[in-house]
């Protein structure tokens, strides 16, 4: 909700713990980005990159330390988040609806992911590949600051990956923030890149 | 917007009610007496198990797409979600069953005095129905078996509701309408915030 980015994005971890069942996921976890970063959050398949993501956009609780984030948040995650009835076009406005984005953006969103082909197509008749650029288109759309993506290089042909990059480079120069989560390197240059540890520890 | 929640198998609940109305008086043979008498009762009895139908697809299709995830991103709160869709499931399951009232009636032969009790009472009883459906929804979504758990779940929450609709049809309809509408608002009132709880407890 609200518009955008009135004011330039920011998100600020200090110390933050992540317990989920009995099990501390993240421990002491500190970062800092501000205007234009991308963050590569890199670490092996169960070292918590997802639940990271998660708890900045709120879903899961910390159970310490502190959190600060300034500007919209938009996720794609393993799940696609699009009505998996309605055709593309339709499932990807009603989240722009919703954000106050305008058809132009969305537009945009479709030309930048090549899904302007597939915007009759419903959902559910995507392919994998084609899900994971909807998701992005999603993300693109909703015009938001920050950016939180989960592996989304994943089933990806290496034109769209580009693409990805390309998306990813404007969006920094817009004054955008993106955390990505992924446990092969982006092609592009980072601000940063942050290892999350494997260890865990019963709590 | 809230209706595009609930879209799909919309009308299975409808049809079985209707299925259960034309197959009553199969059973117990054409006697009108009978029939006045039971109809109604029987009425109640199918719009609860109409109710069971859809318990499996209120929730867990959206929290799998990650819908829920994405109306939690955009600030909704999960009391929000959960009367949303509360909403969207009296508009998509009690309305039609009202107006599916209008027929079952007459396939069960009720007599026509007692049509507008029942529609008021099933229309005070809905929205606690929806209220029941969508919290019992939340609770098990994901769970192997969630339906059969579903309406172990539900079968005793409702009969409250059961008691004073049918004791709507009987010669008093008065009292037990004003026990119907106050159980039916406490449980409508609460069933946001059981609901709510419920998703923000599952999400993983």
């Amino acid at each position: 909700m609200g518009s955008g980015q009135a004011s330039l994005p920011s998100v600020k971890l200090d110390n933050v713990a992540v317990i989920r069942g009995n099990r501390i996921i993240l421990q002491g976890f500190s970062l800092t980005a501000g205007a234009g970063d991308i963050i590569w959050i890199r670490g092996a398949n169960g070292s918590g990159k997802s639940t990271l993501l998660r708890t900045i956009a709120g879903l899961l609780p910390h159970a310490s330390g502190h959190m600060q984030m300034k500007g919209n948040i938009a996720l794609s995650d393993e799940n696609l988040g699009l009505d998996s009835n309605l055709p593309l076009e339709k499932a990807l406005a009603f989240w722009a609806n919703m954000d106050g984005a305008n058809a132009d953006s969305r537009y945009n969103a479709l030309t930048a992911m090549d899904l302007t082909a597939l915007s009759d197509v419903p959902v559910r008749f995507l392919s994998s590949g084609q899900r994971r650029r909807a998701s992005l288109a999603r993300v693109i759309a909703s015009g938001a600051g920050l950016w939180l993506l989960d592996e989304p290089y994943n089933g990806l042909d290496s034109a769209n990956c580009a693409r990805l990059d390309n998306a990813l480079l404007r969006h920094a120069a817009s004054g955008g923030i993106a955390l990505v989560a992924a446990h092969q390197s982006p092609s592009i240059n980072v601000a940063d890149s942050i290892l999350l540890d494997q260890s865990r520890k019963a709590a | 917007m809230r209706l595009a929640w609930t879209g799909g198998g919309l009308w299975l609940p409808i049809i079985f009610y209707l299925a259960v109305a034309t197959l009553f008086p199969f059973v117990t043979g054409p006697d009108k007496l009978l029939l006045a008498k039971t109809g109604g009762g029987i009425l109640w009895v199918a719009a609860l198990l109409a109710s069971l139908l859809p318990i499996e697809r209120l929730i867990l299709p959206d929290r799998e797409a990650g819908i829920m995830d994405q109306l939690s991103l955009r600030g909704w709160s999960d009391e929000m979600i959960a009367s949303a869709k509360i909403a969207g499931q009296v508009m998509a399951f009690g309305l039609p069953l009202l107006l599916a009232t209008f027929i079952a009636s007459a396939l069960i032969g009720l007599p026509e005095n007692k049509l507008p009790i029942l529609l008021l009472a099933l229309a005070f009883a809905l929205p606690a129905l929806s209220g029941l459906g969508v919290t019992i929804a939340a609770l098990t979504a994901g769970l192997q078996g969630a339906s059969a758990l579903g309406g172990l779940l539900l079968v005793p929450m409702a009969v409250p509701l059961l008691i004073f609709g049918a004791g709507t049809l009987g010669e008093t309809p008065g009292n037990a309408l004003q026990l119907l509408a106050a159980t039916s608002l406490a449980m409508t009132a609460v069933s946001p915030f059981a609901a709510g709880a419920a998703l923000r407890a599952s999400r993983g």
